[in-house]
């Protein structure tokens, strides 16, 4: 039993948290969600000097052979910052490609990805699937040796500024992933969380077949479970940013000439939020300890759950109770609060919500 | 990072289980998991068993019979004494009573005492809370007045918990002169129960069940060498000990056995020709009360860890106690909610056979359990310490 970071995380979490504080404050944030692009090349190359974007990636391909536990840092530093960056996007899809991928394609993609030049996005969700991954009806088409897709993507996280997409679809021998490099169209528009998004329209787009033909259900499962519990870990860091800051306001805001922390009814709410973030931050560790093990995928459903349960719950928790004890500054665009409390809210259904999760702990 | 234990704290526990399953007894055991009271007799009883294996105060130091176990190998057998159905023990005087001597005690009450604590020889009760002082501790009236060699006391104690069982008192009482402050003139004494002008009377709770009392003391003498620490100095003492008491209440070994129990006990009821567990509405509380123990247990052990490192336990036992106790309430009100119907049934009348006592018992368990979140420094005591001693409000 060890909760300690390795020396190598401690320096690592240091420099992700130096990147941040320098190129990441909320100033620097406000600009980079203002511009037309909607995220930032300079931060980007940053993320891929630091080793950020190889951190997780196979040694042969360029990277650091690291899991979700070593990532966990770096998420919640990005968490505290409300990094927009197409960073969790990118992991999610270099996991895809790692495990479900052709020795020629890894090659091709993985490096560029860690030295920073490839972003990638994931396109999953469709209509009527909600979080359901097994509801795919974006169909794949083999004609001589060539593939293509037709149907609609819904809410690709990153696409407008993806290199490129993994997009799964249904092929004549079921579930399979497939990489776009051009859609038929990318209708883009910005997240309540400050990221971009898009609907990808896919109407006979040439697609190459990353991997095989075969059930991709179980790798796609795998790399949610992962990018769910890299999530989990952005969370805790954002939950603490709101916490801190909800914290500072109850000791510098004065009211009937006190500070107002100097009141029990909102101390015990104060309270009530650091217990959430601990139980939270618990399940967090749990959930990247268990995604990096090498346990049954029916442990891994259990444990990744259970903790999206605890995460979305703890969200939504910190996240209305950050704005409430705030006050009337706590509803306003200027305070970084707000914008915590719109990351917070979008976590907590990122990848299934906490009943969509109860369902699949029931069923695990 | 790494949640689990090491290979020697697995093959602690391993041991500790082992010779859990072979000196549990199996009659004891069972009244446990009936949720059956347990008499004198019956907690006396594991406590001498643990004696005799030299594992009963496993925190004492080593020369008055501690083990020199590691926090987490304490924690460790904590978790399988409470996961497989042990008796409580009562730690008045094991957790309570003996840490205050071991720091504050003369040599001759060290001597006196603690052989008698370590082999279950005393019972001892805790006299702290009066009708008028409760989470206000210090506003304390029972009134020690020193003559010759004895000190007499005059008042009233109240929620004393197994004082009817008890073969002694520790009692925080005033010494002091009316102008000092409520903290100061207060002295930590030690008294007979069968003194002459003690009285106890039951408290009954909504429960039915009689753990509580109110305990009266009618110029009572008690021989100045009872007198712990310093006169009144008894403050410092009660504050050392309030730290103490704090330790251990996340449970969370017993409530790991609940919640398979109840998961086993909500599977045989039925609503709609289905197992009450495949209720969407029922299932997802029990989810989330799986998960918030699942999230405790972490969070127990990365408080352990730091311990580990050093640092002193502070308002993270106030976290525990806080959410444990949640918990531990929760799996009384589902068990409840469980049995549906069933829970009404309450006593008896006349000679009904078919009376299902297990059932009758679950409604009284939750009730009996709402003393959870108050006793040991109510819920609201414990946000207020971490407040100002973790977030400086």
């Amino acid at each position: 039993m060890n909760f300690d970071l390795t020396e190598e995380q401690q320096l690592l979490a240091e420099s992700v948290r130096r990147f941040v504080a320098q190129d990441y404050g909320f100033e620097a944030r406000k600009r980079i969600l203002a511009s037309d692009e909607g995220w930032s090349p300079q931060a980007w190359r940053t993320i891929a000097e630091l080793g950020l974007t190889a951190l997780p990636l196979p040694t042969e391909h360029g990277g650091f052979g690291g899991g979700a536990v070593d990532l966990m840092a770096v998420m919640e530093a990005f968490g505290e910052a409300l990094v927009v960056e197409p960073y969790l996007a990118t992991l999610t899809c270099s996991r895809l490609v790692a495990r479900a991928g052709s020795a020629e394609q890894q090659a091709a993609i993985l490096p560029r990805v860690a030295d920073g030049q490839a972003k990638l996005a994931f396109a999953y969700l469709e209509d009527g699937a909600r979080y359901d991954l097994r509801h795919v009806n974006v169909r794949a088409t083999p004609q001589d040796g060539r593939w293509s897709l037709r149907g609609t993507k819904r809410v690709v996280l990153h696409a407008p500024m993806a290199d490129r997409l993994v997009v799964s679809a249904r092929g004549p021998r079921g579930t399979a992933l497939f990489l776009v490099d051009r859609p038929g169209a990318v209708n883009a528009y910005r997240t309540v969380d400050g990221m971009r998004a898009a609907d990808v329209m896919l109407d006979g787009t040439p697609a190459e077949l990353l991997g095989g033909e075969d059930d991709a259900l179980p790798a796609i499962e795998d790399a949610i479970d992962f990018a769910t519990a890299l999530v989990c870990a952005e969370a805790v860091g954002a939950m603490r940013s709101a916490n801190a800051a909800t914290l500072e306001y109850l000791k510098t805001r004065k009211q009937f000439g006190v500070p107002i922390g100097a009141f029990q009814a909102l101390q015990h709410r104060m309270v009530d939020m650091v217990i959430t973030l601990e139980q939270a931050r618990s399940m967090a560790s749990l959930a990247c300890t268990e995604v990096d093990g090498h346990g049954q995928a029916a442990s891994r459903r259990r444990i990744v759950s259970a903790a999206k349960i605890k995460i979305a719950d703890a969200c939504r928790h910190i996240s209305q109770e950050s704005v409430q004890l705030h006050g009337g500054m706590g509803m306003t665009d200027e305070l970084k609060v707000s914008h915590t409390f719109r990351r917070l809210t979008m976590i907590a259904q990122q990848f299934g919500d906490a009943d969509h999760h109860l369902e699949r702990f029931a069923s695990a | 990072m790494d949640l689990d234990y090491s290979p020697q704290e697995h093959a602690f526990r391993d041991e500790a289980r082992a010779w859990l399953a072979a000196n549990l007894p199996v009659d004891l055991r069972e009244k446990v998991i009936a949720y059956d009271e347990l008499t004198r007799e019956d907690l006396l009883r594991w406590h001498r068993i643990l004696a005799r294996q030299g594992w009963i105060a496993p925190a004492w130091p080593k020369e008055w019979g501690g083990t020199d176990w590691t926090a987490v190998q304490r924690y460790i057998f904590e978790e399988e004494c409470g996961y497989a159905g042990a008796p409580p023990l009562i730690p008045f005087g094991l957790a309570m009573c003996a840490p205050v001597l071991l720091r504050f005690g003369s040599a001759a009450q060290k001597q006196r005492f603690l052989p008698r604590i370590y082999h279950g020889e005393d019972f001892w009760c805790q006299g702290y809370s009066e009708p008028g002082a409760g989470s206000d501790l210090a506003s304390l009236k029972t009134r020690a007045v020193r003559q010759g060699e004895h000190y007499v006391v005059n008042g009233q104690k109240t929620w004393t918990t197994l004082a009817h069982y008890a073969d002694w008192i520790f009692c925080l009482v005033r010494t002091g002169s009316a102008d000092d402050k409520k903290q100061e003139g207060i002295s930590f004494l030690l008294i007979d129960m069968k003194t002459p002008g003690i009285t106890v009377r039951p408290l009954v709770l909504m429960d039915g069940g009689h753990e509580v009392n109110e305990v009266f003391f009618d110029d009572v003498k008690v021989p100045a060498e009872n007198l712990v620490h310093e006169e009144n100095k008894g403050w410092t003492v009660a504050k050392y000990l309030l730290g103490h008491e704090r330790m251990n209440t996340a449970r969370i070994g017993t409530s790991r056995r609940e919640l398979e129990r109840l998961k086993e006990f909500a599977a045989t009821q039925v609503k709609d020709g289905k197992p009450l567990t495949a209720d969407p509405r029922f299932r997802d509380k029990l989810t989330r009360l799986e998960v918030e123990l699942m999230a405790l247990s972490i969070t127990n052990l990365r408080f352990l860890d730091q311990l580990r490192g050093g640092k002193p336990p502070g308002a993270e036992v106030s976290m525990l106690k806080i959410r444990g106790t949640e918990i531990q309430q929760m799996l009384t009100e589902l068990m409840m909610q469980a049995a549906g119907p069933y829970a009404q049934p309450f006593r008896r009348v006349g000679a009904y056979e078919g009376f299902d006592a297990f059932l009758a018992g679950l409604a009284p368990r939750y009730a009996n359990f709402r003393k959870t979140s108050i006793y040991a420094g109510s819920n609201e005591i414990q946000r207020n310490i971490i407040a100002k001693m973790s977030l400086g409000l």
